[in-house]
C-alpha cells in the first residue's frame, strides 16, 4: 500500500512538471500574435512602442529563458500578471474560482441525488417504464449542447413563464454577503442573511440544473450498469437463498459495490463540471473561472490563459489522484 | 425502414420485452431511428440549396426578428436572414466537421495506439505517457486555449480539436491489441514471416475493430457538440458562415425572441440524439456482453 501511494505521488508530481511545459509550449509557439491582439493596429504600427512593450512583457527572451522564469514563478505561486486585466492571474482566479466552486458543487449534487437513485431504480426494474425513463432522460441530458439548454432554461423560466431569476448570482441591486468563502450560500448563512441565503439559492437553480444534465446521464448510466454486473453476482444468489429481503440485499451488499465505479466517474465527473461552466456561465452571466477563461482566449491573454490551463490541469490531476487513492481503500486488490 | 418496423419498435419501447426476437427488435429499432435521422440530415446537407427558396446569407434588416410564419416557418434573425435556410446550410459545417475531427483523430489515435501495443518497450512507455499526458487537460479548455492561439477560423478549430481527440482512441486501441498480440494467429503471422507493419494494419487491427467503431459512432455527436461549443464561444467559424453553435450565440440574449436559438439548437440536439442511438445499437450489435443488460 504505501508503495503504492508513493508511485502515485511521483506520476503525478511528473505528469504536473510536464503539464507545465505543455502549457507553455502552446502558449508560446501558435502563431497568434499578443501583441496585435493586445494594442490594436494602430499602437502595434508604431515599432518601437512595440518593442518596449515586448520587453515589459519579456516577449523577447529566447523561449527556453521565458520558460525558466515561468517555473521560477510558479514554485513562488506566481501565474504572471494579466495582459487584460494589469492584476496578477492568481488574484483573478482566486476571485473568480468561488463563484464556480459553489455551481459546479450544487450542479454534482444535483446530479448524485438524481441520478444514483435513477440508475439503481433502472437496473432494479429491468425494462419496465422507470429503465425506459431513466435511458431517454440520460440519452437527451448527454446529447443536448450544455449552452443551448442554458438557453432554453432562461428563455422560458425566465423569459417566458418569469418564475426564475434572471442571470447573475445575486439580483442586480442586492449587496454580495461579506466575503468570507466567496461562496454566496455559505457567507450569506454565516452573515445570518437568510435574504440574501434566499436569492443567491434562487440564482443557482438553473445554472445548476443546466449544468447537471450532461453529468446525470453519465452517472445514470453508469449506476444502472454496475448494478446490473452486481446484481448478477454469485454473491447475490446466496443473500438470496439464506433469506435475505430484497432491500437488504440492494442497500447492504449491492450498492456498496456498484458504487465504485461511480466513485472514479463521479470524480472525473466533477473535473469536467468545474470545465463544463465555460458554456454555462457564458450564457447565465455567472461571475466564474469559465467565462474568465473564455474572456482570455478571446483576448489572446496569454498569461491569464496559461495560468487557467495549469490551475485546471493540477485540479484535474489532484482529482484522479484522490480517485486512485480511494479506489485502493474501496477496494484493496488495486495497491498490490 | 418500414412503418411496420416503426411501429413495432415503438410498441417494443412500450412494453417490457419478454421473448428474445422482441428484446432484438426493439435494439434494432433504436439503431434504425438513429441511422434514420442521420441519413435525413445528411440528405439535407448535399440538397439544401434545392431544399429553400432563400439564401443563407441575404441580409434583410426590414423583415429583422419576425416569428415563425407561413412564409418564414421558422422566423428570422436579427439580421433578417431566414432562420431555417441558415439551419438547413449549418448541417454540411456540423456534418463535416464532425466527420473529420473522429475520423482523422480517430485513425491517428489507433495507428499509435495500436503501433505502441505492437512494438511494446521505450516506444511504447514514451507513446503512452505523452497520451496520458494530452488526457490530464480537460478537452474543452485545451482546444479554447490552442484554437484562440490559433486564430478564429473552422480550419484551426478543428486542429484544435484533433490535438485534444487522438488519446483516447489511441488508449483504447492500446489495450485491444495488447489482447490481440498475445493470440495465436499473429504468433503464426510472425513464424510465417510476414513484416510486423502487415500484421498490425491487415491482421490485428481487423480483428481489435469492433469497440473502435462503437467509439467513432458515439463520438461524433461528441465531436458536432464539441465543435458547436467552440463556435458558440466566437471560435468555430468566421461570420455569416451559417453554423448551428454560432446561430444559438446569435440569438442567446434574445430571450423574447426564442425562435434564433432555439431552433438551431434542436437540430445539434436531433443529430447528436440520432448518433447516440445508432451507436447504442451499434455496441448492442457488436458486444454480446452489453446486449445482455
Amino acid at each position: 500500500m504505501p508503495r503504492y501511494i508513493v508511485s502515485r505521488l511521483v506520476a503525478t508530481a511528473l505528469m504536473a512538471l510536464l503539464a507545465t511545459l505543455v502549457i507553455f509550449l502552446i502558449a508560446n509557439m501558435v502563431p497568434g500574435d499578443p501583441v496585435l491582439a493586445q494594442l490594436g493596429d494602430v499602437a502595434a504600427s508604431n515599432k518601437a512602442f512595440v518593442a518596449e512593450w515586448r520587453a515589459k512583457w519579456g516577449l523577447d527572451l529566447p523561449l527556453w529563458e521565458r520558460y525558466l522564469i515561468f517555473l521560477k514563478g510558479l514554485l513562488h505561486g506566481d501565474l504572471g500578471v494579466s495582459i487584460a486585466s494589469q492584476r496578477p492571474v492568481l488574484e483573478d482566479i482566486g476571485q473568480y474560482a468561488p463563484a464556480t466552486i459553489e455551481l459546479a458543487t450544487v450542479g454534482f449534487l444535483l446530479s448524485l441525488l438524481l441520478g444514483v437513485p435513477l440508475g439503481m431504480l433502472a437496473a432494479i426494474k429491468r425494462d419496465s417504464w422507470v429503465d425506459h425513463v431513466a435511458r431517454a432522460v440520460s440519452l437527451v441530458g448527454v446529447s443536448s449542447p450544455t449552452f443551448w439548454l442554458a438557453f432554453i432554461m432562461l428563455a422560458l423560466f425566465y423569459g417566458g413563464l418569469q418564475i426564475a431569476p434572471g442571470p447573475g448570482r445575486l439580483d442586480p441591486i442586492a449587496f454580495s454577503p461579506p466575503t468570507v468563502t466567496g461562496l454566496f450560500l455559505v457567507d450569506s448563512l454565516l452573515a445570518g442573511d437568510l435574504e440574501s441565503f434566499r436569492d443567491a439559492a434562487a440564482h443557482l437553480v438553473l445554472p445548476s440544473i443546466v449544468l447537471a444534465a450532461a453529468t446525470l446521464g453519465l452517472i445514470t448510466r453508469t449506476t444502472r450498469a454496475s448494478m446490473l454486473d452486481n446484481l448478477h453476482q454469485d454473491y447475490v444468489r446466496v443473500a438470496r437463498a439464506k433469506g435475505l429481503r430484497e432491500g437488504r440485499i440492494v442497500n447492504g451488499h449491492v450498492l456498496p459495490n456498484a458504487l465504485i465505479p461511480i466513485v472514479t466517474l463521479g470524480g472525473l465527473a466533477y473535473a469536467n463540471l468545474l470545465t463544463g461552466a465555460v458554456m454555462t456561465e457564458t450564457v447565465f452571466s455567472w461571475p466564474g473561472l469559465g467565462r474568465y477563461t473564455f474572456r482570455s482566449a478571446e483576448a489572446l491573454d496569454f498569461p491569464a490563459i496559461m495560468g487557467i490551463t495549469l490551475v485546471v490541469a493540477l485540479t484535474y490531476l489532484l482529482i484522479n489522484l484522490v480517485i486512485d487513492l480511494s479506489y485502493a481503500l474501496l477496494d484493496p486488490r488495486v495497491a498490490r | 425502414m418500414t412503418a411496420f418496423d416503426q411501429a413495432s419498435a415503438t410498441l417494443a419501447a412500450l412494453a417490457p420485452a419478454r421473448s428474445k426476437g422482441q428484446r432484438w427488435r426493439r435494439r434494432y429499432g433504436i439503431a434504425a431511428i438513429g441511422a434514420a435521422i442521420i441519413l435525413v440530415w445528411v440528405l439535407i446537407a448535399i440538397l439544401c440549396s434545392y431544399l429553400t427558396p432563400y439564401s443563407p446569407d441575404t441580409v434583410d434588416v426590414s423583415i429583422r426578428l419576425r416569428p415563425p410564419s407561413a412564409t418564414h416557418w421558422l422566423g428570422t434573425d436579427e439580421l433578417g436572414r431566414d432562420v431555417l435556410t441558415r439551419l438547413l446550410y449549418g448541417s454540411r459545417i456540423s456534418l463535416f466537421t464532425g466527420l473529420v475531427v473522429v475520423l482523422l483523430g480517430g485513425a491517428f489515435g489507433t495507428l499509435v495506439g495500436g503501433a505502441a501495443a505492437f512494438m511494446r518497450g521505450r516506444g511504447e512507455e514514451l507513446i503512452m505517457r505523452l497520451t496520458d499526458l494530452v488526457l490530464c487537460f480537460p478537452p474543452i479548455i485545451l482546444a479554447l486555449a490552442i484554437a484562440a492561439a490559433l486564430g478564429i477560423g473552422t480550419r484551426n478549430t478543428i486542429i484544435a480539436m484533433l490535438v485534444v481527440w487522438w488519446p483516447k482512441f489511441a488508449r483504447l486501441a492500446h489495450s485491444l491489441v495488447l489482447v490481440q498480440r498475445s493470440q495465436e494467429y499473429v504468433e503464426a503471422a510472425v513464424v510465417v514471416g510476414l513484416k510486423p507493419a502487415r500484421i498490425l494494419l491487415r491482421h490485428i487491427i481487423p480483428n481489435a475493430v469492433g469497440p473502435l467503431i462503437v467509439l467513432v459512432t458515439l463520438d461524433l455527436g461528441n465531436a458536432i457538440i464539441t465543435f458547436a461549443g467552440l463556435s458558440f464561444l466566437g471560435l468555430g467559424v468566421v461570420p455569416p458562415t451559417p453554423e448551428w453553435g454560432s446561430m444559438v450565440a446569435e440569438g442567446r440574449e434574445l430571450v423574447e425572441q426564442w425562435w434564433v436559438a432555439a431552433f438551431p439548437g434542436f437540430a445539434i440536439l436531433s443529430v447528436v440524439l440520432g448518433f447516440n442511438f445508432l451507436g447504442d445499437g451499434v455496441r448492442d450489435w457488436l458486444d454480446p456482453k452489453a446486449r445482455q443488460r
